[in-house]
């Protein structure tokens, strides 16, 4: 089973645990996205997620599909939030439920690592002195 | 050929507008769309990568594109 939600409201981990809590879970692996303070010694005032929503829904279910596949997962929830987001909020959420442990952190890595490379949601820092786009130049 | 633009994040502040209607002669596929786009835009060539999607999905070069098209760009992607 597979919950997938990009939302402007704030996330919540409860939730996504209690999605993919199963009795035939070993274990459940949680990563947790927080907005940090800064970026290469600069200060972070807040940040800025914008996402191509109905492309961005399709790729993280994809992704969470993939993972099922892969790591033999029983559920997963991928949270994902748009919007502006203030130092310490949470931007992500992803919890999977496994037989055992290895593969629920194994899924849990891979589902965010390829959510930072397919997905089409975009983050803007704001510093100080000025805003950028994350990643867009090499 | 004349197809619609989408464009989010920094190609939105490229092309200052987040819908355009584009027209390129020089072929008819996403490869032939990215050749134009960067020639009249070349800011789009300075990302770290640029991809298109049509229909909501990633296409590559060789997709042929038809009139009136809705292509969104995708520029470099930083969720999470």
């Amino acid at each position: 089973m597979i919950d997938i939600q990009l939302t402007a409201a704030e996330l919540n981990s409860k939730t996504c645990e209690e999605f993919v809590a199963s009795n035939q879970a070993g274990g459940t692996a949680i990563f947790i996205g927080t907005v940090r303070n800064q970026t290469k010694n600069k200060s972070v005032l807040k940040l800025e997620f914008e996402a191509y929503i109905p492309m961005a829904k399709k790729e993280m279910q994809k992704i969470a599909e993939q993972a099922m596949q892969k790591f033999d997962a029983i559920k997963i929830s991928i949270h994902h939030r748009v919007g502006v987001l203030q130092i310490g909020e949470i931007p992500v959420i992803i919890a999977v439920s496994t037989p055992h442990r290895k593969a629920a952190f194994e899924a849990c890595e891979f589902c965010i690592d390829t959510l930072k490379e397919t997905v089409p949601i975009w983050k803007k820092e704001f510093f100080d002195d000025g805003e950028v786009w994350v990643a867009a130049h090499p | 050929m004349k197809i619609k633009l989408v464009a989010f994040g920094i190609a939105r502040d490229i092309l200052k507008d987040s819908n355009i209607s584009f027209l390129f002669t020089d072929g008819k596929t996403i490869g032939d769309l990215k050749k134009a786009l960067t020639k009249q835009y070349p800011e789009f060539e300075k990302l770290a990568s640029l991809r298109f999607a049509v229909g909501e999905d990633y296409q590559e070069d060789d997709f042929e594109l038809s009139e009136e098209n809705e292509v969104v760009i995708i520029p470099p992607v930083s969720g999470g």
